[in-house]
């Protein structure tokens, strides 16, 4: 089994060592120890600035310093940075299309303890809805290092999401040549029945549920979305002319995330099956990581269920 | 101040308020009162104080504005429009369909535009952004930027005020226009942010009170603002809603409604008559 790393550690060791290359600052909001950004801060105190527990002033603030040329990250809880600052995102930094990475970490449901107030399952579609804005949702350690190099390089603004809780480094192992490119998914498997398209902390277990597919003599393919927009609609077209039927798998509500990106781009080309895994319109709640994953069918036995379910909608 | 200057700048600031009616006027809609209150310090900025060519409006080393209370719009473009950023003509097509002029300043559309606002509150915090930037990087360019005083009814121009005091940037220069009104009634009966002088002293600024119509004092706080180190400057500019135009002033409903032609011509008329007194 791959080393296991949650990818906020990969978010503040990648500013830490990227910040030697570029030249860019961060900010954060009072979460410096969770968030990570405390490894840049410690590395580079004279490019690190506390905006204190006020992200909409801390979105604004990154605007105005994009404004003057220079790249910046402004960092939070997904809650705090996508749900609290959204107006401030849009009209700051999306209408004026200014380079800000804005990073949500401690997203959805494996905050664990801190429940529902803390676990923003909605992030990725409300970063969705904004003009131009790349919405980044990174499967482990290795590509979420990768997303905020990308992310540096990429002109207009991006927002990042990292998980808080460790999730196995399966990239390197099942793609050996990986290159991160944003707005291209990455093939973890092919497969002929059925094509699951998982984004974040659940790619791992789209990648578990092959397996027990597989075990039934199921074919699934898999396919690691790290880019939810702009979505790579070519690759999720050619898996549902391939294989005929999808899942989606997002740690996020069904509502506006992965699942519906995908579903809109397939029902304006080439309509498919699509069963969607996801919180269910719900809120989070407090409890261990794995006994929440279990209530909310966020588990590998689920998409693999759902499959199947796909496979038998098949015409 | 010079007299000839005065009256040079009390020219160009009347230009400034015939620039706002046409274009409100034009448009049918859009903000004259908030507009025409910050016209003489809109002037004495781009015409006096700020480090800024109209040839070269992206310049590296610009000081830097920021309008917050983005509703006035009309005022800057009229000012920027007089100080030669763009043709005068080009203010009676504000709001309309593919117009450089939108209903709030659209930085990537308006030559001059250094901040897209609109959004009350996130404009100031854009300037604490831009006067960070430059301090980091040893810049000497200054960031200006005028606030409304309904505006400051907004939680997040605090959290801004709370950040330039904390980063100690004296590089940045913050107008209040306390013209009094806001949509709804006097700042005072809607939901009342005064006192805003001991409210800014207690965040850590220096405050500077002054009126707004008069370029001695507007020149004397600009200068003094330069002067402060290790803290921002806010200048609360006691202004008259509505300035120059006879029904305008002091009267809530010309916040937000653009004149129709017999009260657009009146309008004309009264800074014409002014015009005359300056000559």
């Amino acid at each position: 089994m791959a080393d296991k790393k949650a990818t906020r550690e990969s978010y503040g060791a990648a500013l830490a060592e990227l910040g030697e290359k570029y030249d860019f600052l961060v900010l954060d909001a009072d979460l410096a120890a969770a968030t990570k950004t405390g490894m840049f801060k410690k590395k580079f105190p004279e490019r690190f600035f506390d905006c204190g527990i006020a992200e909409g002033n801390m979105i604004s603030v990154a605007a105005g310093i994009a404004a003057t040329g220079k790249k910046v990250f402004a960092t939070s809880f997904a809650m705090f940075a996508a749900g609290r600052a959204y107006e401030q995102i849009r009209n700051s930094i999306g209408y004026p299309h200014l380079n800000v990475n804005i990073v949500g970490t401690h997203a959805s449901i494996t905050v664990g303890e801190d429940g529902a107030t803390h676990q923003c399952n909605e992030d990725l579609a409300l970063m969705r809805t904004i003009p131009g804005m790349s919405v980044i949702c990174p499967a482990d350690a290795t590509e979420a290092y990768a997303a905020v190099e990308a992310a540096l390089n990429h002109d207009g603004p991006c927002y990042l999401r990292f998980g808080r809780f460790a999730v196995p480094n399966l990239t390197p192992e099942l793609v050996p040549d990986y290159k991160f490119e944003l707005g291209k998914g990455v093939t973890y498997r092919e497969g002929t029945d059925v094509t699951i398209v998982a984004t974040g902390y659940m790619a791992h277990l789209a990648v578990e549920a092959a397996d027990m597919l597989a075990a039934e003599g199921i074919s699934a393919g898999v396919i690691n979305i790290h880019t939810i927009k702009p979505l790579d609609t070519e690759l999720i077209l050619n898996a549902a002319k391939k294989t005929g039927a999808i899942v989606t798998a997002e740690e996020h509500t069904i509502v506006g995330g992965l699942g519906a990106a995908v579903c809109e781009a397939l029902s304006e080309s080439y309509p498919v099956p699509v069963l969607r895994v996801g919180v269910e319109d719900k809120y989070g709640k407090s409890g261990k990581v794995p006994e929440l994953l279990e209530l909310y069918g966020l588990t590998a036995a689920n998409i693999a269920a759902k499959a199947k379910a796909a496979i038998a909608l098949k015409r | 101040m010079d007299t000839n200057k005065k009256l040079e700048l009390a020219r160009i600031a009347n230009n400034v308020r015939i620039g706002v009616i046409e274009g409100v006027y034009s448009a049918g809609c859009g903000h004259p009162g908030g507009s025409l209150s910050m016209a003489d310090v809109m002037t004495y900025l781009y015409f006096e104080e700020l480090n800024v060519d109209p040839k070269n409006p992206k310049a590296e080393g610009r000081d830097r504005f920021v309008l917050s209370k983005g509703h006035t719009a009309p005022v800057l473009y009229a000012t920027l429009a007089e100080r030669g950023y763009f043709p005068k003509e080009e203010l009676k097509t504000l709001r309309k369909t593919d117009s450089r002029l939108q209903g709030h300043p659209d930085m990537k559309g308006t030559p001059g535009v250094d901040m897209t606002t609109g959004s009350l509150g996130l404009g100031f915090s854009a300037a604490c952004g831009m006067a960070l930037s430059g301090k980091v990087d040893n810049k000497s360019y200054r960031v200006y930027t005028v606030l409304g005083d309904g505006e400051s009814e907004e939680g997040q121009v605090w959290e801004a005020a709370m950040f330039a005091a904390h980063y100690k940037l004296d590089n940045l220069v913050a107008v209040l226009d306390w013209n009094g009104l806001q949509i709804d009634g006097p700042i005072t009966e809607v939901m009342n942010p005064t006192p805003h002088d001991e409210k800014f002293r207690a965040f850590g600024w220096n405050v500077i009170s002054i009126n707004a119509h008069d370029f001695d004092e507007i020149e004397a706080a600009f200068r003094a603002a330069k002067e402060v180190k290790g803290k921002p400057t806010v200048i609360i500019a006691k202004s008259v809603k509505g300035k120059g135009v006879s029904y305008m002033e002091n009267a809530c409903e010309w916040h937000g409604q653009a004149p129709k032609e017999d009260l657009y011509k009146v309008a004309i008329a009264d800074l014409e008559k002014i015009a005359e007194s300056l000559k």
